[in-house]
This record gives C-alpha cells, structure tokens and sequence, in this order.
C-alpha cells in the first residue's frame, strides 16, 4: 500500500517519531482545536461511596450526633461555613474556595430505587441509566458520540488512569485512559506496532478488524497529540506529589495547551470506610484537598478557572448511623461539590438533608444526578444533554 | 474459495473451545470439522468433579458456627468475620485460577466452554465461596444438559438466591429482583412481560432461600399461598411452577438461542438461523447438546463470514495463548491482573446483565495491554498497570500498597484486598516450545512465517510477512520460530478468532 502522509512531530529531546495518520484521522489531526477560553470538566470520582455526612456537617444538628456518637465530629472542629453547615476539618482549601465565591455544594444528589452494591450504583452514575437499566455504554461516552459522529476525537474525553471507566465508553467512540502522556507516548510509539499500522490496508469497513485498526490507529495518533500538547504549555506551580496531585498537574498542563479535550475523569478512593473511618477520610481529604487547592491556584494564575469546572460524585453515601467497628456501611443520597471560577450559584446550594424524615435509616434523595448531568452538558459544554441522556432532564442554576 | 479442513477445525476449536492446543496440531487437517466435533462431543461426555478450594480453616469455622447457631444463635464476632471474609475472598481468587487452568488443560473444551457462556449468562457475585463453588458446580454439570435443570438449580443456588435478594422477599413484603432478573436476563428477555407479571412471579418465589451451608430452603410461613396471574396462567404457583411457566415461553428458547448465536457464530444475528434453531430447542424441550450439535454441524457455521470475525474476551484470549504454547507461570495471580485490567474477571461479572463482550472489550488501553502479553510473556517485562479499586471486593482496604517511587519498582503495585500479597507484575512465565517448534520441523524456512499466521491467525492474508520476518530473531531456526509467534501474537488480527 502507499504511504499516504508522514508527519513529523518535534518532541523536544527525544526522538522525532514518525507517524503515519491513516485518511479517517485526518480532518482530526488538521482542525477542531479548541482555542483558549473554552470550558472544560473535570469529574472527580471518590470511588468507593463517600460519607457525605462527615464531609458537608450539620453542626447544629442533634439528631447527627446522636446517630453518631463516636463519629460525629465535633462543633468546635467543623470549618463552619453557616449557621448550620460545615465543611470536614480537613478540608481547609475548600472553606477558602467557599469565602472565595467558587465553591458550590449540592446537596441530597441520589437516585430512585438507590443500590447499595458498590459496582452496581458506580455503573448507574457512570451509564445515567435508571437503576432497573444495564446500559453498557457511559454518559461521558455518549458525549463523544454526540460531539463527533463522523469524526474521530477520542481524545476530547480523557481519563486519568490506566483503565478506562465506563462513563468514558460510548457507543461509537471511547475516550482514551493514561496515567502520564509521556508513558502512552513510550508505549505507544513501540516500533512493531507503528510498523503493523501502516501495512494494514485501510479498508473504513464495519468488520471487528476495521475497529480494532481504527482503535490502534486513534490511540497511536492520540499518544502522540496528547503528549505534543502536554509538553506546549507544561504547568511551572508546586504540586503535592501524591497520586491526585500528580493528575491534576496533567490536567493543568493540557488545559493550558489548545489541546480538544473536554472533559478530564480522575478518581480517588477508597472511602468504603466500614471500619474506623475517621483517618481513612481524613487521609483521602488531605490528599484531595490539597491536591485542588494547587490545581485551582495555578489555574487562577493562568486566568483559566472560569473555563473550568470540577466536581465530585461517589456511588452513594452512607448510613446516618455510625456502626459497630466506628465506621458507616453503604447508604443512598449524597453531597456533591461544584468548583469553578465561573458559578453562577454559590455557597449551600439547597437545603441540608432531613435526618428526621429517613428511609430505613438512609437519607431520601432530592435531586437526581442526571439533572446535574443535563446541566454541565447543556449549559457548560454545549452539547445536546436530551439524546446524550435520552430524555430531558430539568436543568439546576448553579452554572 | 474452498477453505482447508485446518482452518475450519481451527475455527471450531476457537468458538466450541478455548482455540487449539499445541497437541492438537497435527490433527488439525487430519480429520473433517465434523469427526472433529465428534472428538469434542466425546471428550466432554463425562460429568466434571466439582472443584473444591476453600480453606479448611474456614470449612471449620463455617460448621462450628453452624453448630453453635443452632445451640444458641450466637453469631461471630468481629475478628472471625473479618477473618471469615478474608479467606473467602482468597477462596473466589483460588477459585478463578482453577477454573482458568481447566479451560487450558482439560479435554472438555467444549464443556467448559459452554459453563463459561453460562457463568456470562447467570451472572453472580458474591464473595461467599462455597456458594460461588456450589453455583460454579451446577453450570460445569448442567453445562450440555437440559436448560430447564440448569434454570432451575441456578435459581435455587444460594449464591443466585443471595445476590438477587430472594431472602428478602416475603410474603406481604415482595422484593422483586430475582423476579424480574430471571425473566429480563435468564429467560424471555426483556419487553415480553408485564410490570404486573414481575410482581406477581415475585410472590411465588417468596421463601426460596438458602440456609448457611448453601442449601435451598423453602420457608413455607414466608411464602404467599395465594393465587397469581403469569403470563396469562393463573394458579396458586410457587417458583417452580413460574419457571416452568417460562420455559412454556417460545420466546425463552429464542432469547437463549440468540444470545448463544452471538457467543458462538457471529455478533451479526441471522435472525432466519436463530429462528430456526430456537424452534428446534423448543421442539427438544431446550437440549443444550443438541442445539450445539444444530449449529456445530452445520454448513453455515463454517461460512467464510463466521470465521475470524469474533473478538476474543480477555479470558479466551488468555486462555487461548496458554492452550497454543504451554507454560508454567511462577506468578499466577499475574493471570487475575491480566484479567481485571483486560475487563474480564471470572466470579466478578460487572453486573447481572454479564459482560457486554463485542467490540465493548476494546479501547485504546485494553487494546494496547492485549498486544504486549506475549512480549510481557517472553521478556519478564514489567506490566506497568494498575487496575482499578474494587470495593465490593477490597471493602475499604488500600489497594496493595500505594505506589513506591524509585526503588524497587517490580514490586510497585498490587492488586490489593483479595490478591494481597500479589505485589508483583511480573509474568515470568516459562513457556515449554519443545512441542510446538518440533511441529514446523518439516516446514521450509520460506515458509516458516506463513504457516505460523495460518496456524494462529483465523483472519486470511492480512499481515505482511516481511513485517514478520524484519522483527524475528534470525539466529537460529528455533528463535525464527519463537519470535515470529510472538509477534504474530501481538497483533490486532490475534485478537480475533
């Protein structure tokens, strides 16, 4: 076959690498870039169902201590921020993000019909589907199919991990998993499979073969794109050298660049706290709270955290009452933080769960999840959140 | 274009097995597709022992408590159950790579094959391992029988009764997932019911249970006597009576006959075959064998469209690679994080629905760690992966230990909670090529390259040879050999059959 097209890419000191795009990459590789000054996501997962009741406190609150006699935590060490609520004592960087006009929170975000099982709930947030649907395809993924039906942009989705989640797999396109642009550079500039690429006939068929090239080929062209871009405009700011810190950093130095991502899917865990919770959530919160508090700093100094949105979600959250080995078990409705420079609600956002008015023990949930997706894919990306989500959901006014 | 014998039997090896073992090369153009599936048939005739590998210790534990239970009630303390979770949880790991070793060694391919297509199908998790044992039990034996049997042991396992909360579901208090799941996902399919008929099914199977040894019990002060309306039948049914109801469904035998035509032919339905060999295993009051009998015999499963155009599950693949070049692992449980980062970890299904399987295993990152395992396979290379948390199986516990920067980097990560103690990502796998090299003895070096693609690719003509033969080791005949399969292996036409 002919060699249709070399591209060069000067990649500082290392190597120059040669690539070839196959025809169906093209248009991608030559436009829709996105300029500086648009918005992005960035979802934080805190896998493994949060205690959202330790997290956002009702300090005033009898019936929270009395549920929680060893757990509660203590007025005097709450970071208040009302009257009535008050933030994890860990959590000092998100006190300043709320004095600070960008921090929202949204309480009592849950679901019909809630699943206390980790991997079924966690499949529930990641589809969008209603908790007697198995979807197999993520709402993030089906953003990509949306955004890009007839091209080929996976990179407008990424997540930072090794392994894809499911909310990042669409029906047509799936968004691409790394850790580290210059690792996916490494391995995927292994010289065997650039070599493979390029003898296969590129035939745009329907068959199982076509997909598994196209997917090589995206993946290949997308190593090279996203590590170009990571290496454009690196991120100078002082980072914790922990897991998040070092993906937020990631973050950072894309966001800066024109690369087309959209939306940055991150995760921290584990919060299944069943046994002696206080330092596990203690331990997660520091790694998050000073890991955001760096990244929203350097993007206050590059004037970008108006363009930028992050939140958080878990599965669910947990049970009023604490349990016998100081910890919660799985419970339902939950609290979800908004940070951005760009809110246009603020501070508590909605009321603070009823703990008088429970079901079996679990706090009833007031808005559904989908209604907070609807709202970041309608009003912040501009997209068509009625076919990603496949039914209107009523948009919230926080952006 | 008439296909050889060699490629056929090959394609039947991949969708009725785990692919062709080493041993069976010489057999491959040997004999017709159909004294093949005979062969096949014959091998997995006998009924297979039932594996058991839970932990003495907690065999004990498990009869103390339930002596105790019926002296006094007492229940364990907080040390025991957390020791009782722990060793289970390495019974369901035990449990996985047993399994995995049968499906690479054992002559029951097809056997084993169809339990696989089952465990998919009656998707369960739960962490008990004498429950998964006992509901891993039922499938290897029901896994050629009767689907009626099959339903109805699955549906009375504790680990089925469990996971669906059938002990739960009371009469005057319904709980109706294990109705609506056995009608969604274990027979008609969805959109062939009613609301009204989950909610009457559910009353039915009120008091299915199953006690702390994993026996099904019928609590009769739990159950609802009281008359129901199924699907149009009305009577005073229990469960069994709802499952017979659906196996009267024609539609049961179609739902399951699609979802195998998918599993084993093509993700492309023909709907006119699936019709016609649901009719078929209505017609045999659903005989497993010999609706496979229907579609292994046929002229049409050999159809040039059928073969080479299914993308292996990361298990098939897995074992697939195992079966073609044998070998000792010194790190097993590299085989379970193989497993997991690839989205395919036996007893821990993503759901009741199973795994989605088709083009839904690949992504850019899956994709990429399918091509390097036989090089991770021959170098001792790093995996350089790390999977993603499991909660439901870790319960809060740090997954390995988190990362060490710098020093020692072989032992980095873990799999954590359940594979505690697999901290390292090396493969180190000792493949033995005696057999396999000894098999091309006669080929001409020529055509060395091309005969290894026809002996593990199932998709025609697509690799460039000079390819292959620019990346091998040309030192000797032996290294040829050995690299050109690994390369081969690492491509994106190895990952179909």
């Amino acid at each position: 076959m002919l060699i249709k097209r070399k591209e060069f890419i000067q990649v500082g000191s290392l190597a120059t690498a040669s690539v070839l795009v196959p025809k169906f990459l093209k248009a991608f590789e030559a436009k829709n870039m996105v300029p500086p000054g648009n918005k992005v996501v960035v979802v934080l997962q805190l896998s493994g169902g949060n205690d959202g009741l330790n997290t956002v406190i009702p300090y005033r609150n009898d019936l929270y201590y009395k549920a929680r006699p060893k757990l509660g935590i203590e007025k005097g060490k709450v970071l208040s921020l009302t009257d009535e609520v008050g933030l994890n004592p860990a959590l000092t960087g998100l006190k300043d993000l709320y004095d600070d006009g960008s921090l929202g929170i949204l309480n009592s975000v849950g679901y019909p019909n809630p699943d206390r099982s980790h991997f079924r709930s966690m499949d529930i947030w990641h589809s969008a589907s209603q908790s007697s649907d198995y979807w197999t395809t993520g709402w993030v993924g089906r953003y990509l199919d949306a955004q890009c039906s007839g091209c080929d942009k996976p990179t407008q989705a990424l997540e930072i991990d090794d392994v894809l989640s499911l909310a990042l797999k669409g029906e047509h396109i799936k968004g691409i998993a790394m850790k580290d642009p210059k690792r996916l550079f490494g391995t995927a500039n292994e010289k065997f499979f650039r070599d493979v690429l390029k003898n296969h006939k590129d035939e745009a068929g329907e068959q199982p073969v076509d997909y598994l090239y196209k997917t090589m080929a995206e993946t290949l062209s997308s190593a090279d794109y996203i590590f170009q871009k990571s290496r454009m405009h690196p991120t100078n700011a002082e980072y914790p050298k922990t897991d998040l810190g070092n993906s937020l950093k990631t973050i950072a130095s894309l966001i800066f660049s024109d690369i087309n991502t959209k939306v940055y899917y991150v995760s921290l865990g584990s919060f299944d706290t069943h046994i002696n919770q206080q330092p596990q959530q203690q331990r997660l919160f520091t790694e998050m709270n000073d890991a955001v508090k760096a990244f929203v700093k350097d993007l206050k100094q590059q004037n970008r955290f108006e363009d930028v949105l992050l939140f958080t979600f878990s599965e669910f959250g947990r049970r009023v009452q604490q349990n016998a080995s100081i910890g919660t078990d799985h419970g339902t409705a939950n609290n979800m933080f908004f940070i951005s420079g760009g809110l246009k609600q603020k501070g508590v956002l909605n009321a603070m769960p009823d703990l008088a008015d429970l079901n079996e023990g679990d706090l009833k949930y007031k808005v559904d999840f989908k209604n907070v997706y609807a709202t970041v894919l309608n009003k912040w990306l501009k997209a068509d959140d009625k076919s990603i989500l496949t039914k209107q959901y009523d948009y919230l006014n926080f952006i | 274009m008439s296909l050889t014998n060699q490629l056929k039997n090959q394609h039947l090896m991949w969708r009725a097995g785990f692919g062709p073992a080493v041993e069976q090369l010489g057999d491959l153009s040997k004999y017709t597709p159909r004294q093949f599936y005979k062969a096949l048939v014959k091998a997995s005739d006998k009924k297979p022992s039932f594996i058991d590998v839970a932990d003495d210790y907690l065999k004990g534990l498990m009869m103390g408590i339930e002596e105790v239970g019926r002296q006094q009630k007492k229940e364990m303390d907080q040390e025991q159950r957390k020791m009782v979770q722990q060793k289970s949880r390495e019974g369901v790991r035990n449990l996985n790579m047993y399994w995995m070793h049968e499906m690479v060694n054992t002559a029951s391919q097809l056997r084993e094959k169809m339990a696989f297509f089952w465990h998919g199908h009656f998707a369960c998790r739960n962490l008990n391992v004498f429950y998964q044992q006992g509901l891993l039990d039922v499938i290897r034996r029901n896994a050629l029988g009767n689907f009626g049997d099959l339903l109805k042991e699955v549906s009375k396992s504790a680990a089925m009764l469990f996971f669906l909360n059938n002990q739960q579901n009371r009469k005057g208090q319904p709980n109706e997932n294990f109705a609506r799941e056995v009608m969604e996902l274990f027979t008609m399919g969805r959109g062939n019911y009613t609301e009204k008929d989950i909610k009457e099914a559910a009353r039915a199977f009120t008091g299915w249970g199953a006690n702390v040894k994993g026996e099904f019990v019928f609590r009769r002060f739990q159950h609802d006597f009281g008359g129901k309306t199924v699907l149009g039948r009305s009577g005073n049914f229990d469960g069994e009576d709802v499952l017979n109801i659906l196996l009267e469904e024609k539609q049961t035998a179609k739902h399951i006959t699609g979802k195998l035509y998918k599993f084993l032919v093509n993700e492309d339905t023909d709907e006119e075959k699936v019709n016609w060999l649901s009719d078929r295993f209505y017609q045999n009051n659903y005989d497993i064998s010999k609706l496979l009998e229907d579609i292994f015999t046929s002229e049409w499963f050999y159809d040039e469209k059928n073969i080479g155009t299914k993308i292996k599950s990361p298990v098939e693949l897995l074992v697939g690679i195992q079966r073609m070049l044998p070998m000792k692992l010194e790190n097993e449980e590299a085989l379970m994080l193989l497993q997991r980062v690839l989205g395919q970890l036996l007893f821990y299904p993503p759901n009741v629905a199973g795994w989605p399987g088709g083009k839904a295993w690949i992504d850019s990152s899956s994709l990429m760690m399918r091509m390097r395992i036989p090089k991770l396979i021959n170098d001792a290379d790093e995996m350089n992966m790390k999977p993603k948390d499991d909660d439901d199986t870790m319960m809060g516990m740090k997954d390995g230990n988190t990362q060490q920067k710098g020093n020692n980097k072989r032992t980095g990560q873990g799999v954590g909670g359940a594979y505690a103690g697999m901290r390292r990502q090396v493969i180190n796998a000792n493949v033995d090529w005696s057999m396999y090299v000894k098999y091309y003895e006669s080929t001409p070096r020529e055509k060395l390259v091309n005969t290894i693609a026809e002996i593990l690719l199932q998709s025609r003509n697509v690799i460039n040879n000079d390819l292959i033969k620019q990346y091998a080791d040309e030192t000797g005949r032996e290294s040829f050999i050995k690299t050109a399969t690994l390369q081969l292996m690492s491509t994106p036409e190895y990952q179909l059959c």
